[in-house]
């Protein structure tokens, strides 16, 4: 009963507040620009649940008055004219032609105030991440009163992070605004932000020759402290991107160096593999449109699967009566790639086909302004190291592992205690085909996928193997993060084209050094 | 050793008559080989562990030792295959051979015939005389060098000495295992050194070719110093005057076929364990 | 001379080269258009392409079939003795530019490039043109195969970083900077020493002076195969070390007959330019250098003759099948790649000369 009563009451509450809402509306749409700066300040503060789209609309200028009944709509484009929906309760009223409904129209001066009252309302917001946005979109604007405001609501701000962008945007304020003792304040509170407005600001400020000296060269130094952790956080920035892009070029290299390094067998359709294992993720996300977040699942098996067996075909019916001839067996691969790349050519046309990015793989991790990890990378990382993981697993605690590794080691020998070569041969040359093609699911969120992608990596993947030293998949992992770092650190002064023409110029003379690679196998055996 | 250019007898190297290849080799103290605590390790382990071996001039020296002492490692050394880790090698009193390459070392006077006989298989027996000869062999000069009736003699005269005159125009390649064992020695015999190595040369021999490869070996030594690794005890028997056993990358001992024998250090490396 | 006179293969070669010479030329220039015994300007130019490419297989077959030193950047010499001969050739078009510029060409007109790149120097001059088509590739064999073969990079390695430098330089000329113009590379040629390009005796002229290139390429090939240097290289192929042994700097000899080859193979790419009327960074595509290998395979390395015939005959096979089913041509050289490695390890020449001996 008593409940019943109390909710009569906030619901009549609640209709008196609707009321009230409506009529300001009503008032905005009829008084001119004078008066609507009081009428907006009264829906400001209205608290109502519309404020706020309300107040956008108006900013956007998608307030509009229906001509034959004066109520105020929030209207959106459409073809025939405009969707409109009533600015109170948000209730749809169809769509009508341009012509019955008129804009209110706002000036320069309301457009602030409404930035202003926006801000403010969103900084009340439950939602943190609203809060921060709306600090953020105010800093460098603040006023007076707005610095008072935020001022305020630091001292009941809960969440750290907001409350540090509030204390930002304060400072930069007091920079230019407040005392002395303010702005000494305020340098030392932005020493080591990475604002960029504070950045901007405390360079102006430490050349502003009105300033006193000491502020001045307070001013230079919090800038050189700033200065000083951009470098930093950019170097991180680097070092992710290269260590991402050395992923692509481990995981490309990491099958070859299974069939190159351990079995010695030179394949040059192992790009091909790539594309193969690229274009099996586009044909799993062509039959699974509904379920994307889920394609890639099912894509590194399917293109495991579709590799290996394509590897298994290429070894039983090629490579297998080429053993001990590696030159013919590099031209023979050869024409298989060719093969390959003009049946993809032919089934799927020359042209590039895009691999759609799973929702869970968008976006970044923001760290701060000028630091952030993209999801897709990042997993391809983490993607790199658990094939990479798993890969090692295999052979060194599986029975193929100790048998791949036996053959690897003398042949003769592994067949007289009874490893069967030739079955040990196709399961090795699976594997690595396999791993490729897992590769090429990797590569299609990172690049279109077309029947040349596997030739843009053949080169590379091979420089990683050997640079990291044939048979020694250590080797590889770290050769190909180094030189995805590398490449990374010589693009900025060199440009793009220019950075990989100097990696491969240093591959060829390192080579020439260090024939056997960083980490050569040593030992009489390995002498030759 | 002063480099030439240093020299104050001389100002222009090339002024100077050339000097016969072997000029420099100088054997008046007596040994052409010394080895001097060569040490080698691969990842740890040591294939020569401060080996010490003197061969003095027209010696017929043979080694012996079980597998992994380290016997075709001292050959890489001698010849410059392998770097040692420590020690000296001098060809002579005044050839430091660590400071030469292969080419080098071999146009210095030293032969080496291979554990597995390599010859040119797709070069006839004839071809395969003719790119061993002493001689000139940069770039060049091959291109224009002819078969004159001195090198033709030459290797008519090898031809006799392996055996081989029927077989002369044949593709090497074509040839049994054993005679491209002698074409090999017949290769190294145009090369005129003054040493020999000879990495097992009777091996996969028939009993007669083994014969007549001892006698061959017989008739060198003196003119040339001989050193021949092998597994084959009959055959070393047959031939040795000085045996050396290695054992573990070192000289276990050293001294005529009989003493050796004897030794029961050398009897526990061969039969013990 | 004895060596020519066993060389049966070679003397057929150049027999069949001889009554080309004299035939074209004749059945293009004589013989009326309309006859059918005419043969077109562009069929001239074909045959010319095709023994552009029979030298170059024969610079190959040189260091693979004699050497054992399978290069996978063998193009890229062609190109830039193709380059060399192109900045020539763009040097004489002078003001009739599409800019009109005195001395730059077009593209560093279009490029706002106010001065001529300093090594565009010399360009308009024939011989020193002629010069840098044999210097260039030669001095980047010699540097490369000097670093290469002295640390003693071989087999497999070296296939692939020959592979990696005409894949470098690709990217390289790729680049507007560069000063090569780029993308498009260097065409709109519009004569040699005078000639118009476009005329049929000038593209007569062209093919002859390939056929005379070839000849003389041969006689020079078999030239060195037959001298004891042409067996140190084969003993080398054979078995490297027994000849580092016997006293031969093995690097040394590799490095002369590949610095040998990739003049060959510049010359090659020279005459090759002025006849298809352009030059770009695709000729760096190392697609490119592995297709000439599959020439070579074909018709049969260490014969030198199989290996110009191999040239001429998978080329005529490729205008053939891109004529008619252009998709089919790379099904059809796959195949051929495979089929050649595992069933003809020697190539036609091979199979003739197994048929020659059963004879």
């Amino acid at each position: 009963m008593v409940l019943c009563t109390l909710l009569a009451g906030a619901a009549t509450q609640a209709a008196e507040r609707s009321e009230g809402f409506a009529a300001d509306l009503a008032a905005l749409a009829a008084s001119g620009f004078d008066d609507m700066d009081a009428v907006v300040e009264r829906i400001a503060s209205s608290d109502h649940a519309r404020a706020v789209p309300v107040m956008q609309a108006l900013l956007d200028g998608r307030l509009y008055r229906r001509k034959s009944d004066d109520r105020v709509v929030i209207v959106a484009d459409a073809e025939a004219g405009y969707v409109l929906t009533d600015a109170v309760d948000g209730a749809e009223l169809g769509t009508v032609s341009r012509r019955k409904v008129k804009r209110i129209n706002v000036n320069n001066q309301l457009r602030s105030l409404l930035r202003g009252l926006i801000a403010r309302a969103a900084l009340a917001s439950a939602d943190p991440a609203r809060r921060l946005a709306a600090v953020e979109a105010m800093s460098g604007q603040l006023d007076a009163d707005a610095r008072d405001l935020l001022a305020e609501r630091a001292t009941q701000e809960e969440d750290a992070r907001v409350r540090e962008a509030i204390s930002v945007a304060i400072a930069i304020f007091d920079l230019e605004n407040g005392d002395a003792a303010r702005r000494d304040a305020a340098i030392d509170t932005l020493r080591g932000s990475l604002d960029p407005v504070a950045r901007g600001r405390l360079a102006v400020l430490a050349e502003d020759d009105t300033a006193p000296r000491e502020t001045r060269r307070a001013a230079a130094s919090a800038l050189a402290s700033i200065e000083q952790r951009i470098a930093l956080y950019e170097l991180a920035q680097t070092i992710f991107f290269g260590l991402s892009m050395g992923s692509v070029l481990v995981l490309a290299a990491i099958g070859l160096a299974i069939t190159f390094g351990v079995m010695g067998v030179i394949n040059m359709a192992h790009g091909e593999l790539i594309m193969l294992g690229a274009y099996t993720t586009y044909v799993v996300q062509l039959a699974m449109p509904e379920h994307l977040g889920w394609s890639l699942a099912v894509a590194v098996p399917a293109a495991f699967l579709v590799a290996a067996l394509t590897g298994i075909a290429i070894e039983r019916g090629v490579i297998r009566f080429l053993y001990g001839r590696p030159l013919e067996t590099l031209l023979a691969t050869f024409g298989v790639s060719l093969v390959l790349q003009q049946a993809v050519r032919t089934i799927f046309s020359p042209l590039n086909r895009s691999v759609a990015t799973p929702e869970w793989m968008s976006g970044s991790i923001e760290i701060n302004a000028v630091f952030a990890l993209t999801w897709n990378r990042l997993t391809i990382m983490l993607f790199m190291l658990v094939v990479f993981a798993l890969l090692m697993a295999v052979l060194r605690y599986t029975r193929l592992g100790l048998e791949v590794r036996a053959v690897a080691q003398n042949r003769a020998m592994a067949r007289a205690i009874g490893v069967r070569g030739n079955r040990v041969d196709a399961l090795t040359f699976g594997l690595g085909s396999g791993i490729a093609g897992v590769a090429g699911v990797a590569l299609s969120q990172l690049t279109n996928v077309g029947p040349n992608l596997g030739q843009a990596y053949i080169v590379d993947s091979f420089m990683v193997v050997v640079f990291g030293g044939v048979g020694n998949l250590w080797g590889t992992l770290l050769a190909g993060l180094g030189l995805g770092v590398a490449n990374k650190f010589l693009e900025p002064w060199a440009g793009a084209v220019m950075a990989k023409i100097l990696v491969l110029v240093f591959i060829i003379v390192f080579i020439q050094k260090r024939p056997r690679g960083l980490f050569p196998q040593r030992g009489r055996a390995a002498e030759g | 050793m002063t480099p030439s250019f240093m020299r104050r007898d001389r100002v222009f190297d090339f002024l100077a008559p050339p000097l016969p290849p072997d000029a420099l080799l100088d054997t008046s103290h007596g040994p052409i080989l010394y080895l001097e605590d060569i040490s080698v390790s691969f990842d740890g382990f040591k294939a020569l562990d401060a080996l010490n071996l003197y061969i003095d001039d027209g010696e017929l020296r043979c080694i012996i030792g079980p597998n992994g002492a380290g016997k075709t490692t001292m050959m890489d050394v001698i010849t410059g295959r392998t770097r040692p880790d420590a020690g000296s090698a001098w060809f002579g009193s005044r050839i430091d051979l660590l400071r030469l390459d292969e080419p080098a070392i071999a146009k210095a006077g030293i032969g080496r015939k291979f554990q597995k006989p390599t010859v040119f298989e797709n070069l006839n027996v004839v071809e395969n005389l003719e790119l061993a000869t002493h001689g000139d062999k940069a770039v060049w000069r091959t291109l224009v060098a002819r078969m004159d009736a001195a090198l033709r003699d030459a290797i008519e005269g090898v031809l006799a000495t392996i055996g081989l005159e029927a077989d002369a125009y044949r593709e090497a390649g074509a040839l049994s295992h054993g005679q491209k064992q002698w074409l090999e020695i017949g290769m190294l015999l145009m090369q005129r050194p003054r040493l020999l190595l000879l990495d097992e040369p009777v091996a996969g021999m028939t009993h007669e070719e083994i014969e007549r490869t001892a006698e061959l070996l017989q008739r060198l030594a003196g003119e040339h110093s001989v050193v021949v690794v092998e597994h084959d005890m009959e055959f070393v028997r047959s031939i040795a005057r000085k045996v050396t056993v290695l054992h573990e990358g070192c000289v276990l001992v050293e001294g005529d076929m009989a003493t050796v024998q004897a030794d029961p250090r050398v009897i526990e490396v061969y039969l013990g364990e | 001379m004895r060596w020519l006179m066993a060389d049966k293969g070679g003397l057929v070669m150049l027999a069949v080269l001889a009554v080309v010479v004299i035939v074209v030329p004749l059945a293009n220039l004589v013989i009326p258009p309309d006859s059918a015994l005419h043969v077109s300007t562009y069929t001239v130019t074909l045959l010319g392409k095709y023994l552009c490419y029979a030298v170059l297989a024969l610079a190959l077959d040189l260091v693979w079939g004699y050497c054992g030193v399978l290069s996978l950047g063998h193009g890229a010499f062609f190109a830039l003795g193709g380059y060399a001969m192109g900045m020539y050739l763009m040097r004489q078009i002078g003001e009739r530019g599409v800019y009109g510029h005195p001395v730059l060409p077009d593209f560093m007109v279009f490029l706002d490039w106010q001065a001529l790149p300093w090594y565009w120097y010399g360009f308009d001059m024939f011989w020193f043109a002629v010069l840098m088509v044999a210097l260039v590739p030669g001095l980047l064999a010699f540097v490369f195969g000097w670093l290469a073969f002295r640390s003693r990079v071989t087999g497999v390695y070296l296939s692939i970083i020959t592979q990696a430098l005409t894949y470098a330089l690709m990217l390289a000329f790729f680049r507007n900077e560069m000063g090569f113009g780029g993308n498009n590379g260097l065409t709109d040629f519009k004569d040699l020493l005078g000639f118009d390009l476009q005329a049929d005796a000038t593209r007569v002229a062209l093919f002859l002076s390939s056929a005379l290139l070839l000849a003389l390429a041969y006689l020079a090939c078999r030239a060195v195969v037959g001298s004891r240097l042409g067996r140190v290289v084969v003993a080398v192929r054979d078995a490297e070390n027994r000849a580092r042994f016997l006293g031969y700097r093995v690097e040394y000899f590799k490095l002369w007959v590949f610095t040998f080859s990739a003049v060959l193979a510049g010359l090659a790419g020279a005459l090759y330019v002025p006849q298809v009327g352009i030059i770009n960074p695709g000729e760096f595509q190392p697609l490119n250098s592995i297709e000439l290998v599959i020439w070579v395979a074909v018709g049969g390395r260490g014969t030198l003759w199989g290996a110009a015939a191999g040239a001429v005959l998978v080329n005529y096979a490729k205008t053939s099948f891109t004529a008619v089913l252009p998709e089919v041509w790379l099904f059809a050289l796959g195949a051929l790649f495979v089929l050649s490695t595992l069933l003809l390890p020697r190539g036609l020449a091979g199979l003739l000369r197994r048929r020659g001996g059963a004879s």
